[in-house]
């Protein structure tokens, strides 16, 4: 069996049980659910939420560089700390931190194989009580981001009308389709269904096992080189608010290495309330179609 | 605190497909249903047994996905 392209960025459930209060790693729920942590969580583990402490409150946008490093620093994690990051689904929440975390230049970032769900699933120990670290004695120094890492509207539209990428939409196929507008029982966020024209359907949940891990490399590299990625064009992965498309992003770009993969984070709820973007509606094609 | 009888099952509401995570923490059921694709949750439960965890789980779960339209 041949390994992923970057196995270090994986660590698995029995690594984070041994090594989670090392002094110098600092273990991170990230759920899309944020009760999950308070109901029991990796003892020593911290939790961060999405959706109001690694993003931008006001404008639409990632953590902005300033609050990413106060962020850091008051979790008590320095520029060399081991960061363990997991979380509920599949570790897709914790995909986008890790995103966020490499586009700050963090150097040290990792994921732990199976998340929250092969953590309970395995009977570990849980805490309940949260974990308060004191802040690091050194404030923490974020890099310029890297954009290198991320897709915006005008990449994303050049893309589509010159065929020059390969986009992949992660989300479900009735998504894609436009058969619903949101994920089943989820508010709709978008005034119009279905996908950008050409993009090709894996949804994200593919690159994973039932217990939660990821898939081996040759099926990861199977079902995605179908789907015509690889090192020859650059790749935009997509979903509808750009978490999903995240952990797709760590799939090609860590697990298959895959060099030029972009998260593209406004994704659906971008394109799909774009005044007179071009969308196109259906099932996905057999893999190989164009 | 260790979680027991973890538990994981797919069931069908209404055309929709819900996955059912259940576990038993000190004297607690928890359950958590979410809609498989993506995998979002729904709604999460605590109760004095897997039968009410679940259960309520499935209920709520029901009429959250009874707003979700599908669209020719």
């Amino acid at each position: 069996m041949s390994t992923y392209a970057h196995p270090e960025v994986l660590v698995d459930t029995g690594w984070v049980a041994s090594h989670a209060k090392d002094a110098n790693v600092r273990v991170v729920e990230v759920d899309v659910d944020t009760k999950a942590y308070d109901e029991g969580h990796v003892p020593g583990a911290i939790a961060w939420a999405w959706n109001t402490q690694l993003c931008d409150t006001l404008i639409r946008d990632i953590l902005p560089k300033a609050q990413f490093e106060v962020l850091l620093t008051q979790s008590g994690i320095g520029n060399d700390t081991t960061v363990v990051l997991y979380g509920d689904n599949n570790n897709w929440f914790a995909a986008w931190a890790f995103w966020q975390l490499k586009i700050y230049g963090h150097k040290d970032a990792r994921i732990m194989d199976g998340g929250r769900k092969k953590w309970l699933a395995e009977g570990r120990d849980l805490d309940t009580a949260p974990a308060k670290p004191a802040p690091s004695a050194i404030p923490y120094k974020a890099t310029e981001p890297d954009y290198s890492l991320r897709a915006f509207l005008p990449q994303v539209q050049q893309a589509q009308k010159t065929a020059s990428a390969v986009l992949i939409d992660v989300r479900s196929p009735q998504e894609f389709s436009g058969e619903i507008l949101a994920p089943p029982g989820l508010p709709e966020t978008c005034q119009r269904g279905g996908h950008i024209p050409g993009a090709r359907s894996v949804p994200w949940g593919k690159a994973c096992n039932d217990d939660g891990t990821f898939k081996p490399p040759e099926e990861l590299q199977k079902l995605y080189g179908a789907e015509g990625v690889s090192q020859s064009k650059p790749v935009i992965a997509y979903c509808r608010i750009g978490e999903r498309s995240s952990h797709t992003w760590f799939v090609l770009k860590y697990l298959l290495g895959v060099d030029n993969v972009v998260n593209y984070d406004g994704s659906w709820t971008e394109w799909g309330n774009l005044v007179g973007a071009p969308v196109e509606k259906g099932a996905a094609k057999p893999a190989g179609q164009g | 605190m260790k979680p027991e009888h973890f538990s994981e099952r797919k069931v069908d509401v209404d055309g929709w497909q819900v996955n059912l995570t259940t576990y038993q923490l000190g004297d607690k059921w928890h359950t958590k249903a979410d809609n498989v694709s993506p995998g979002a949750t729904l709604v999460r439960i605590v109760a004095d047994t897997r039968e009410d965890a679940e259960s309520i789980a499935l209920a709520r779960a029901k009429k959250l996905l009874s707003r979700t339209q599908r669209r020719a």
